[in-house]
């Protein structure tokens, strides 16, 4: 395989919150370009906190997080569990923001605006509101705006928990089709083993209490992956393999 | 009005007992939010004029509702003057209400400092009854218009600043954490996060500042006594109390009671309009 282009990379990043809670230990992750991995862990084992790290919302206690290259803000999407959108604005106003906090004008963007919009599949709702959507649709939204800016790297934490099966897996088969078009590298926090072995080719296992990585495992399923991967063998395999590295994690807790 | 189905609601023919009830329910409702409180003036007014006419109620101690009526009529001259220079104040009172309330949320938002240092006296300002702050602001403030229009700026301006600052701040803490994200500068998350946040609250603070202004500015006429001609509605009362003209303080106070009612109004509505396309405290009255 060639080498890709490195994005990110935790140095045996910590997070100790109010002195004693110790919410991640030692983590290392390299992150490379065109990467999909997925966080995959029990409640409580640091996921959240890592992608917090990464986004700078909090500094490291411990250990470094560095980026190649230059790096600045435009340089990060983020969806969350929620959709997280101003109500007060349309879905096109929604998915303009960051071009806006930059300083861009709407009229200059209006393209990569409504291409992100079509990408989604809501290319004909860019003047709704929030409130007129469905939730699986304002997860769209929210992912449209956090690929609008088509940023180095898109986190996403658990995006689809809140969402029913059906639309979930829609969203699922979407977001590939998504990372396949437009090549985005992607670090995904989920409690599914399914999702994560469906969506990405590298998972991380991690373990709570205190927060740290168990295992890495690698889907080496190619993309572009379509629906009858979820049927194959291989897929049972790779959930097997997941499932086993969670449950020895969890159990090492109990 | 009709019992007949609404166009909006077409009788598809598969209405079950549940849907009827809703149906019944929601129409008593919007009849009922109109009917009943004026069914309720009516028969007000009419025992009112029925106890006043059979018991033989002279006008200097109860007049009947039809005499206040034809006072109204009668001293409109005077009174619709007065009526102007009340409505003035509290607007104006109000707009100063809303400059300052809002102002200093914003400066509170920004810093710390500025709240801590001053919002204790915000709270002791609000808690002290204006009625006894306004005679010693007669006595410090020469011009007597800008004695009662601080008057009821000190009323009204609390529920603005307080419910303004509490938006400020409510905004969704993931969006915070989004602006954040992208390196949002301090004017940004303001105008683009922080503000538009704050609209429900601050409207909802503007309807009972709008009252407010129009208590402080009937109380502080009172307690600023005679004022020749650019008098409000709370001096005519008092002056046609002295003449033991009731007719004319019943009309005096019937005509604050609608100013009151029209200002409440005219802010819902403002409030509607601003809210319909997003908020949820808009959409119920749509549905
Ligand atoms: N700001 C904070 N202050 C104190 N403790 C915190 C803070 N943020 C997280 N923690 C703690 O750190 C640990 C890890 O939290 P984190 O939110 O990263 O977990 P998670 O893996 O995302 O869990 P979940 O799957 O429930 O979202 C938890 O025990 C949590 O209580
Ligand atoms: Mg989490």
């Amino acid at each position: 395989m060639e080498e890709r282009e490195e994005i990110l990379r935790m140095e045996n990043v910590g997070k100790t919150f109010d002195g004693s809670v110790v919410a991640l230990e030692g983590m290392s992750l390299v992150v490379r370009s065109g990467d999909f991995i997925s966080l995959l862990g029990p409640s409580g084992c640091g996921k959240s906190t890592a992608l917090r790290l990464i986004s700078d919302l909090i500094h490291p206690t411990s250990g470094r997080i560095t980026w190649s290259g230059s790096h600045d803000v435009g340089d990060l999407g983020v969806v969350f569990q929620e959709a997280t959108l101003m109500p007060w604005a349309t879905v096109a106003e929604n998915v303009f923001l960051p071009f806006r906090l930059r300083g861009k004008r709407f009229g200059d963007v209006a393209d990569e605006v409504q291409d992100a919009l079509d990408m989604v599949g809501l290319g004909s709702f860019a003047s709704a509101y929030p409130r007129e959507l469905s939730g699986g649709m304002k997860m769209r939204v929210s992912i449209a705006r956090a690929m609008v800016t088509r940023p180095r790297l898109i986190l996403m934490d658990e995006p689809f928990a809140a969402l029913d099966e059906i639309t979930r897996f829609k969203l699922n088969n979407d977001l590939l089709r998504l990372r396949d078009r437009i090549g985005c590298t992607v670090i995904f926090v989920t409690h599914s083993v399914f999702e994560s072995v469906f969506l990405s080719d590298r998972i991380v296992v991690m373990a709570a209490r205190p927060g740290r990585v168990v295992r890495e495992l690698n889907v080496e399923e190619p993309y572009p992956r379509a629906e009858d991967f979820r049927t194959s063998s291989e897929y049972a395999g790779y959930t097997r393999e997941a499932s086993g590295a969670l449950h020895e994690a969890m159990g090492e807790v109990a | 009005m009709s019992f007949a189905l609404p166009a909006e609601m077409p009788d598809t023919g598969k209405v079950d007992a549940d849907e009827l009830k809703r149906r019944q329910r929601a129409r008593f409702e919007r009849v009922g939010k109109w009917l009943l409180p004026i069914l309720m003036l009516a028969l007000t007014l009419y025992a009112w004029d029925r106890i006043v006419v059979l018991n033989d109620i002279p006008h200097y101690i109860l007049p009947g509702p039809g005499l206040v009526w034809e006072t109204l009529i009668k001293d409109w001259g005077t009174l619709s003057g007065s009526l102007l220079v009340t409505v003035q104040i509290t607007l104006m009172a109000l707009a100063v209400a809303v400059i300052g309330g809002v102002g200093l949320a914003i400066l509170f938002t920004q810093s710390r400092i500025v709240e801590m240092s001053f919002f204790p006296y915000a709270v002791i300002l609000q808690v002290t009854p204006v009625v006894a702050i306004a005679p010693l602001i007669f006595i410090y403030v020469e011009n007597r218009m800008v004695g009662l229009l601080l008057c009821a700026w000190i009323v009204a301006f609390f529920p603005v600043l307080s419910n303004t600052t509490l938006g400020l701040n409510s905004a969704d803490h993931n969006l915070r954490d989004l602006f954040r994200i992208y390196g949002a500068t301090r004017w940004q998350r303001l105008r683009h996060l922080q503000l538009p946040s704050a609209l429900p609250y601050f409207l909802g603070g503007l309807r009972i500042a709008g009252g407010l202004a129009l208590i402080g500015a009937v109380v502080a006429e009172f307690v600023a006594g005679t004022g020749g001609r650019a008098s409000g509605l709370a001096f005519r009362i008092q002056e046609a109390g002295y003449q033991l003209n009731i007719p004319r303080m019943f009309a005096g106070l019937v005509l604050i009671a609608a100013t009151g009612v029209v200002i409440y109004a005219a802010l819902s509505f403002l409030s509607y309009m601003l809210l319909r396309k997003w908020h949820e405290s808009a959409l119920k009255r749509e549905g």
